[in-house]
Formats: C-alpha cells, sequence, structure tokens
C-alpha cells in the first residue's frame, strides 16, 4: 500500500530538479555583468524610494482568516461526502445543520462588509 | 557568484542522491514506471512549449494577426528558439532582494506543478501513483503553488512584485474555497478520493449523459472558472496587470528564473485542464460509448480522448483572454466569494438530495459499471 506513494516523491524530486537544472544552465551559460543600475529594485526609472516592504491592506488578512474557516469546512466535508451514499438521511441532515450554521456566519459576514472591496 | 553555484550544485547533488534512491525503491517494485516517468515529464514539457506556440497563434487569427510564423515552417520552432534565448539570458539577482529565497521560489512553484501529474490517469490503469488519497494530494498540490508566488513577491524587495503577490495570493486562496465546494460535490457524486474511479463511476449506458458535467452542471462551471483564477490567467490576471503593477509578483525576475515560473504556470493550465476532463467531462471514457458510433471509435485509445477533452479546455482558456477584458479586483472577489460560494453550497445541498435519494445517475443500478 505505501510503495504506492514512492512514485510521488520521485515525481517531487523530478519537479524540484526540472525547477532548479535550468536555473543552473541559465547560471553557467548566460552573461552575468552586474551593475548597480541594473540591480536597483524596478520602479519604472525611479530611484526606490523607501522599503517595499510596506504596509498593506488589512482586507487581504481577512480574507486569508476567511479562508482559514472556509477550508477547513471543506476539508470537514471531504470524509462526508465520500460516505454519502452509506448515511442516507440521517447524514444529510446532520450535514445540512451544519451547513446552516456555516451559512448564518457566512451571511453575517456579508452583512458586516467583510467581503466588500470597494 | 561562486558561492551561489556552490550551493546550487549541493542542492542538485542532495536531490540527485534522494533521487536515486527513489530509483532503486522503483526499480525493486515496478520497473516500469523509470521508463514511463522520463517520457511523460518531456512529454509534458513539450505541451507546455507548444501550448505557448498555440497561444500566440490562436490569439493571433482571433486578433486577425498570423502570429509567430518566421522561425521553422508555420514558426514550429518558435518555442525552441524562445527557450534557447532565455538560457543565454543573464539571470539578474536584485541588490536589495533575498538571494535564497528569490532562486527557490520558480523551484517552489514548478516541483508542485510537475508532482501532480503522479496521480492523474491518462488510461484505465495507466497512473503512477494508484492512491486512494489522490485528491486530497491534488488539493494539496494545488495549494502549494501559492508559495512560489508568495515567496516571490518577498524576496524581490519590489513594491510591484510586493502588491502582485499579496493580490495574486489573496485571489487564489479565494478561489480555492470554491473549487474545494466543487470537489466536494465530485467525491459526493462518485464516493471515491481515486480519480480512476472517479472516472470509473461516470461510465454506464448512456455515455455522455452519464459524465458528471450534467448532474454537476454549476460545479462544472465554477470549478473550471476558479481554475482559471487560480492560474492567474486572463481575465483574472490582476495579480500581472501589465498596465498597473507592471508584471507582478515576478516583475524582478529575468532569463531562466523567470522562464521556470512561465513553465509552472502553463503547466498548472494544462493540469486544470486535464483535472477538469478527469472529474467531469469522463477522463479517457469515450464520447461516443453507448451510442451507434460506439464500435467506429473502438480503436482511438483512452489516453487520446483524455487528450482531446484537455485540449478543448485549453483552448477556452486561451479565447478566455483573447475575448474577454481584465475583471477589476473587487470584481474578482465579489464572483469568488458572493456568487460561487453560495452557488456551490446550494448546489451540495441539491446534490445531496439527489444522492441520497438515488435519483437518475445516482440510482445503484446506472452507476455501476457496464
Amino acid at each position: 500500500m505505501l510503495e504506492n506513494y514512492i512514485p510521488i516523491l520521485l515525481f517531487i524530486l523530478v519537479g524540484l530538479l526540472v525547477g532548479l537544472g535550468p536555473v543552473l544552465m541559465g547560471f553557467l551559460v548566460g552573461p552575468h555583468k552586474p551593475d548597480e543600475e541594473k540591480d536597483s529594485p524596478y520602479e519604472c526609472g525611479f530611484e526606490a524610494f523607501e522599503n517595499a516592504r510596506m504596509k498593506f491592506d488589512i482586507r487581504y488578512y481577512l480574507v486569508a482568516i476567511l479562508f482559514i474557516i472556509f477550508d477547513l469546512e471543506i476539508a470537514f466535508l471531504f470524509p462526508w461526502a465520500i460516505v454519502l451514499q452509506d448515511l442516507g438521511w440521517y447524514g444529510f441532515s446532520v450535514m445540512s445543520i451544519f451547513l446552516g450554521i456555516l451559512v448564518v456566519g457566512f451571511a453575517y459576514e456579508w452583512k458586516k462588509g467583510a467581503l466588500e472591496w470597494e | 557568484m561562486i558561492k551561489l553555484l556552490g550551493a546550487f550544485f549541493l542542492a542538485l547533488g542532495l536531490i540527485g542522491a534522494a533521487l536515486l534512491g527513489v530509483v532503486y525503491q522503483i526499480w525493486l517494485s515496478s520497473p516500469w514506471q523509470l521508463l514511463w516517468l522520463p517520457i511523460t515529464v518531456v512529454a509534458l514539457l513539450l505541451m507546455v512549449a507548444y501550448l505557448t506556440y498555440a497561444e500566440r497563434k490562436i490569439i493571433g487569427y482571433m486578433q486577425i494577426r498570423i502570429g509567430p510564423n518566421r522561425v521553422g515552417p508555420r514558426g514550429w520552432l518558435q518555442p525552441i528558439a524562445d527557450s534557447i534565448k532565455l538560457i543565454c539570458k543573464e539571470i539578474i539577482l536584485p541588490a536589495k532582494s533575498n538571494r535564497f529565497l528569490f532562486i527557490i521560489a520558480p523551484a517552489l512553484a514548478m516541483a508542485p506543478a510537475l508532482a501532480a501529474w503522479a496521480v492523474i490517469p491518462f488510461d484505465d490503469g495507466w497512473v503512477f501513483a494508484d492512491i486512494n488519497a489522490a485528491l486530497l494530494y491534488l488539493l494539496a498540490m494545488t495549494s502549494l503553488g501559492v508559495y512560489g508566488v508568495i515567496i516571490a513577491g518577498w524576496a524581490s524587495n519590489s513594491k510591484y512584485a510586493f502588491l502582485g503577490a499579496i493580490r495574486s495570493t489573496a485571489q487564489i486562496v479565494s478561489y480555492e474555497i470554491a473549487m474545494g465546494f466543487a470537489l466536494v460535490g465530485v467525491l459526493m457524486a462518485s464516493g471515491s478520493l481515486n480519480l480512476g474511479d472517479i472516472v470509473r463511476a461516470q461510465s454506464g449506458s448512456h455515455g455522455i449523459l452519464d459524465w458528471f458535467w450534467l448532474p454537476l452542471l454549476p460545479l462544472f462551471v465554477v470549478y473550471f472558472i476558479s481554475g482559471v483564477a487560480e492560474t492567474n490567467r486572463a481575465p483574472f490576471d490582476v495579480a500581472e496587470g501589465e498596465s498597473e503593477i507592471v508584471a507582478g509578483f515576478h516583475v524582478e525576475y529575468s532569463g531562466m528564473l523567470f522562464a521556470v515560473f512561465f513553465l509552472a504556470e502553463y503547466l498548472n493550465m494544462i493540469l486544470i485542464a486535464a483535472l477538469t476532463s478527469i472529474m467531469f467531462l469522463g477522463g479517457w471514457l469515450s464520447p461516443f460509448a453507448d451510442t451507434p458510433l460506439e464500435s467506429l471509435f473502438a480503436w482511438v485509445p483512452g489516453v487520446a480522448w483524455l487528450f482531446l477533452k484537455t485540449s478543448i479546455f485549453l483552448f477556452l482558456f486561451l479565447w478566455f483572454r483573447a475575448t474577454f477584458p481584465r475583471y477589476r479586483y473587487d470584481q474578482i472577489m465579489r464572483l469568488g466569494w458572493k456568487v460561487f460560494i453560495p452557488l456551490t453550497i446550494v448546489w451540495i445541498l441539491v446534490l445531496g438530495v439527489m444522492v441520497v435519494s438515488e435519483f437518475a445517475w445516482f440510482a445503484p443500478a446506472v452507476s455501476s459499471t457496464v
């Protein structure tokens, strides 16, 4: 059973190789003539006038938090979805209640304006 | 520079050593895979190369241009010329960047895009890793792709790259939820996480009507559009919207480092197209099954059908890019959160009723294999 997973390991390693190998070739084949202007961060020809790692909109943070909640939700739905045919109406109604609670939370976020991006 | 090259050789050496160990293991259990793996990887990379050619040619004709036609007959050697050019270009490492992260970011985008192919069934039984958690693994791999983007944006230490990375991350993460809900629908209909079983669950006595695209129609549409958003393709390409943030997260990347990002993006497109055809359009199943034409097309191997279906979705990717103007960022977020997520939740409930009451597609007699 577990040896079924070995090709996956192989694929991940080959993937890393395909990701790093050409870059090494690029370093070896391509020229390398750095100068101050070339190595400065691109800012439409201006000098970079402050650190690029600046403050950003709080809404991105909010999206990340909402994502965690919903993604957990999906992970929770997966096992249920597979055995739904065996669970029958009981399983379906239990998950309906659960999804109902989720929808209430979702409607609250929506009403509160957590999903607005104007 | 010497130090950098040294680190590179060390990393490649370590990967190579690990590779040898794994290859030895596989040699003991199933040696045929060692033959097929390089063929598959090369075929995938060739597909990527010719997808870029197809993109330029198709969009060219859609805009009443000819597209590339100088290198080789009808421009067929264009992708090869492009890759040679990219190898010979200088790789610029910006002075303020975090070098280590800057260099591994493209590899982090590439590795999951390629690794996901380990569980894709090309034909009945023709799959590298026939595991029962295939869909979970795929979800994990497609989610990992976002690390390449955010690490690239952070390590570049450039404002455009940073903004592009943040936008792109929020967008990918938002559409991942809709995508996940669509996958839950597929699981409810098929009752298995194994991609081979998902395809087999779509065979029945009504041919094309048994495929999941019909009972799961809204999820099918949501999944594919989310896939377009997930790969940062037009019309959802604000992450690299050239008219405002130049190139987004890869603005500081040049030469082969950029090429690897490019490869990863196109490989992800092919992956999404292949997954959509496997989960909703019956994968390797013939569209003529259970029709009078069935015997006429019986000689066509399953992998050819999968390739054909994948190509249809890839063409859609290109068609979208040629047709739709770019969405505004608030429109993208609205579509993801306020349209797709409610739609998928509603359809999961509808599907739940259909599955439990064994309606049409889900009646035991129909869903069993012929």
